[in-house]
This record gives C-alpha cells, sequence and structure tokens, in this order.
C-alpha cells in the first residue's frame, strides 16, 4: 500500500507511539482489502462504548492508547454507553459496572473525543457533508449517512475508527469508491406504507434479502427522518447494507439511475411487512417497553408524550442523545412523559444496557434493529407500533 | 522449508505451531487469562494458544474480539503469530492493536503442510514462515 511521507513518519513513530499503532492498525486492514493507499477523513463515530460489550478487555486498550497521549485531530463523536451517565441508580445498573463504564467515557475524553454517547449523532448537529470521505462505526448511523446525507464510509468498528479518528486517514476500499456506491439489487416497493414503523419492517425485509449488496428502492412516495433513521437501523441489522439509494429521494438516487440495467428485481408484496413482525411476538404484559433504537428525535419525544396524555407511561423507557434530551426538557416533555409514570433516559439504549443483569426478561419494543439483538440476547421480545404497545389503535 | 504469504501485521516470532481447521472466534472462544481455547466442541478445545503459532482458516464472531486478543497479549497469553488462509477485520484489527505477526494467503496451504507442535518461524516483515 502506497503511503505519504507523513503517513510513513506517523508509521515509524515520529509523531507518538499512539499515532503509530494508529497508523499500524489502518495499514493492516488496507492490506487486508487491498486498498491502494490512505485517503483523508474529516470526521469519526466511534463504537465500542458499552462497558458490557468492551469488558476489562476493552478498558484496558482504551486507558492505555489514552496514557500513551493519543488525541483525536477530527471531530469525533461517540456512540451510546451501557447506562445514562447519571441516572445509572435509577436505571438498576450495578456500582461495579458504573465503575468500569465511567473509566471507559473518561479515557475517551481524554482522547478529544466528544462524550455524546448517541446512535444518532446527525441528529445533534454531527451532520457529514455529502460527498465527505469520513470513518464512521454505528451500522445504523453509517447506513443513515451514507445513504441519506451521501457522505463516504465503510462499516467500521470502535478500534478502526477510534484509529481514523487519531490519524486523519482511513484506507481507501469500499463504499468510499463511487464504483462499489452502484446499486447491485433493485427493491420495488408494491404496498403503500403508512408509519414509521412499516419503514422498520420493510428495512428489516430488505436486509434479509440484500445481505451486503447496495439496494436501489422505488416505489417510496417520499419519509420523514425518523422513517428513514428506522430504516437504516433495521436494513443494516438483517442484513448488512451499509448504503442504499431510494428513487426520488436520496441525493445519489438519480446518479445511480443510470447503472440499472440487468440488475435482479425483487418485489415486496403488501403482506410481507407484516410477517416480518410476527416474527417477534413472544413478550407479555409485564415485558417493558422500550422506545428510542436508534435514539429519540424531539419528535419522536412529543409522539410518546402524547400518546401518554390520556395513558399509563409506568414500563415506558424511553432513550435519547443529551442535546434532544436538553430541548425535550425545555420544552416540558420530559416533565410530560415522567409524571405519566415514564423514564427518559440518555447516553444509552436497551441493546447496550447490561438488560439481563439488571433481571430483564422481557422487552415490547417499537424498533426491528432492538428487537433482533434483544432477541438473540436471550430475552422474550415484541415488536409492534408504539401505540399499540400502549394499548390499541396505529400510530401516525 | 520457505513458505512466502501476505505480511498484515509486520513482526517476527517463532514457535510451536496449533493448527485448527476450523475458524475462530477469540469472543466466547477462549479464556483470556490462560489463553486456553473453551469454545464447547471446538477440534482444539482445552490447548492453549498462549506463545504458539496459531494458524486457522479465518475469524468470524463480535468486534469484542479484537479486544480480547489485544488482553491476551497484555496478560502474556496471547499467540505468538497468527497465520490464517484469509484474515479477516476482527483478527487484522486484533493482531494489529497488540502487535502480533500476522499473515496469510500462503503459496502453500498450512493447514495441509503444517501439524501442531512443528517448529515455526515468521517473519512477517519479510514475508515469509519457515518450518
Amino acid at each position: 500500500m502506497y503511503l505519504t511521507r507523513l503517513e510513513e513518519e506517523m508509521l515509524e513513530g515520529e509523531m507518538g507511539e499512539a499515532v503509530a499503532r494508529a497508523m499500524s492498525l489502518l495499514v493492516a486492514l488496507g492490506e487486508v482489502f487491498e486498498a491502494e493507499r490512505l485517503i483523508e477523513v474529516e470526521s469519526a463515530h466511534i463504537s465500542g462504548v458499552s462497558y458490557k460489550n468492551l469488558g476489562e478487555a476493552g478498558l484496558e486498550y482504551l486507558e492505555e492508547q489514552a496514557e500513551l497521549g493519543a488525541s483525536v485531530r477530527i471531530r469525533a463523536t461517540l456512540n451510546p454507553a451501557g447506562m445514562d451517565l447519571e441516572r445509572w441508580r435509577e436505571m438498576g445498573v450495578s456500582p461495579e459496572f458504573a465503575e468500569g463504564q465511567l473509566r471507559v467515557i473518561e479515557a475517551y475524553r481524554r482522547m478529544g473525543v466528544e462524550a455524546t454517547c448517541t446512535c444518532t449523532p446527525y441528529l445533534i448537529g454531527h451532520r457529514p457533508r455529502a460527498g465527505s470521505q469520513i470513518a464512521w462505526a454505528e451500522s445504523s448511523a453509517v447506513a443513515y449517512v451514507n445513504s441519506v446525507l451521501g457522505a463516504r464510509t465503510n462499516r467500521e468498528t470502535g478500534p478502526t475508527a477510534l484509529a481514523s479518528a487519531i490519524t486523519g486517514r482511513a484506507p481507501l476500499h469500499g463504499y468510499r469508491l463511487e464504483e462499489n456506491r452502484r446499486p447491485s439489487i433493485i427493491v420495488e416497493v408494491k404496498t403503500p406504507l403508512s408509519s414509521k414503523f412499516d419503514y422498520g419492517a420493510l428495512g428489516y425485509l430488505i436486509g434479509e434479502m440484500a445481505g451486503r449488496s447496495v439496494p436501489y428502492i422505488r416505489g417510496l412516495r417520499g419519509a420523514s427522518i425518523e422513517q428513514l433513521k428506522a430504516l437504516s437501523a433495521a436494513i443494516a441489522t438483517s442484513g448488512g447494507v451499509a448504503l442504499y439509494h431510494i428513487e426520488g429521494l436520496t441525493p445519489e438516487a438519480r446518479r445511480m439511475s443510470r447503472h440499472l440495467e440487468g440488475l435482479e428485481r425483487i418485489p415486496v408484496k403488501p403482506d410481507s411487512l407484516g410477517e416480518v413482525a410476527e416474527r417477534f411476538q413472544g413478550a407479555g404484559e409485564d415485558a417493558v417497553i422500550c422506545v428510542g433504537c436508534p435514539h429519540c428525535s424531539l419528535r419522536e419525544l412529543m409522539e410518546v408524550a402524547r400518546l401518554l396524555e390520556r395513558r399509563s407511561g409506568e414500563r415506558l423507557w424511553a432513550f435519547t442523545s443529551r442535546g434532544v434530551y436538553m430541548k425535550a426538557e425545555r420544552l416540558g416533555i420530559v416533565k410530560a412523559i415522567e409524571e405519566a409514570g415514564g423514564r427518559v433516559y440518555r447516553d444509552t439504549c436497551m441493546v447496550v444496557a447490561p438488560l439481563r443483569e439488571m433481571g430483564w426478561r422481557e422487552v415490547a419494543t417499537n424498533s426491528f434493529k432492538a428487537a433482533h439483538y434483544l432477541s438473540s440476547m436471550g430475552l422474550t421480545v415484541q415488536v409492534a407500533p408504539l401505540r399499540e404497545l400502549l394499548g390499541g389503535g396505529h400510530e401516525d | 522449508m520457505r513458505i512466502r504469504g501476505r505480511r498484515i501485521v509486520g513482526g517476527y516470532a517463532e514457535g510451536e505451531a496449533l493448527v485448527s481447521s476450523a475458524s475462530f472466534s477469540f469472543y466466547g472462544g477462549v479464556d483470556p487469562e490462560t489463553g486456553i481455547i473453551t469454545e464447547p466442541g471446538h477440534p482444539l478445545e482445552g490447548e492453549s494458544v498462549a506463545g504458539r503459532v496459531f494458524i486457522f482458516p479465518h475469524g468470524r464472531g463480535s468486534t469484542v474480539g479484537c479486544y480480547i486478543i489485544y488482553r491476551m497479549h497484555r496478560r502474556g497469553t496471547a499467540p505468538a503469530a497468527v497465520i490464517n488462509l484469509e484474515t479477516e477485520t476482527i483478527i487484522a484489527t486484533g493482531c494489529a492493536m497488540a502487535g502480533i505477526p500476522l499473515m496469510d494467503r500462503l503459496e502453500e496451504n498450512p493447514l495441509r503442510l503444517i501439524r501442531s507442535g512443528d517448529y515455526i518461524v515468521v517473519n512477517a516483515d519479510e514475508g515469509y514462515i519457515e518450518i
């Protein structure tokens, strides 16, 4: 792989041990993927934050990096942690877990990473430009920024995104290259979608069919940010989709429409969406209702508050970012939800919090991503639109 | 006997080979404190990877595996070197984090050529191994 003189110096340790290690990691991956060279990246989003996933091993790695003086050269935000960094006791998280978690956050802070602790940095002002090269982890955010914003990243892991943040570089391969952003399968949606839940179901279905290909989706009439967020999370969960195009909607779709000839076409029929939801129908009345995977937008928290005007929110937990929480708090939305018995937590979500250790067995959610992962962790899960989870009716 | 291959992570190491025909996940597959393979039903269950030249087709499983490799390195329970048929992201990342020499795509299939216990020199810097 070709390296510039500056990159050679970084690799040889002239800018310190931490930079050298980060560079050696990127070069190794460049070799694996046969990248010709590295490319400069302008933003990073780092996963590998929850102490539940990192454990002692991950914590040790991060603390050593910080000790070596690692420091980010570009804007870098952080994925959710395993707990609300302040209200963890109330959540039922153990003091041992909290101690490990807070040390993880501190290590990232020392390296200059913004402790945003959210999977939706694009909702709180970290929005990469169309065409920009970035290094993002968190599969749902990768699908969103690649597809909806037109930025360019592969599905990075925690260590690679951190290495890119420290060096400002990433190996040039995969979705960073124009030819790999072309569609490889056409999905024809033959049924009208009415809610955010339908977009999640559609994403889950397409992910299963598309695997790691780049779907070109036809037949959607438009979509809100929340609907695209749900679609992005689900499509990256059931398959490995990192990029999709929606005709008439996403920024690269028009350019990509020249490359559709000869591609396989897969229809999505009216019954299929309902069938996807039927796979997660285990949980009973005692399940905790969790929303906020990916993290709730302000509009979603308003929807929760509105639904709780006439129902009890006991057993409802909503997860969001600090940025959205602050706005919701000013508008009285947090208070409304909590007065109805619900809880609004920041910095974490149902997928990365240690739910089993907290004694949870059943979860009901409106998120296909959460349903998928919680089910694979051995919890009993039900997936349905929020309004149905709270008792009857359909979601807007 | 010298066989050339592709360097993924540079370095030099030597030691006894430990050869697995099955793919491997460091996350859940090994006890990081001892280096002993714990994955139920794995052909090498009960064997230790510590200090060995660990040869297996490719990695699999969660990203957490990267941190496990790193932790084993810190504890002194990591393999001295790793050789894959075809490396993927998790093994490459873990070995790079820990500075463990890693090679793949050897000119001859190491799973057929090398047996557990053979003494192996891995010179990833120069891109070859010696049996």
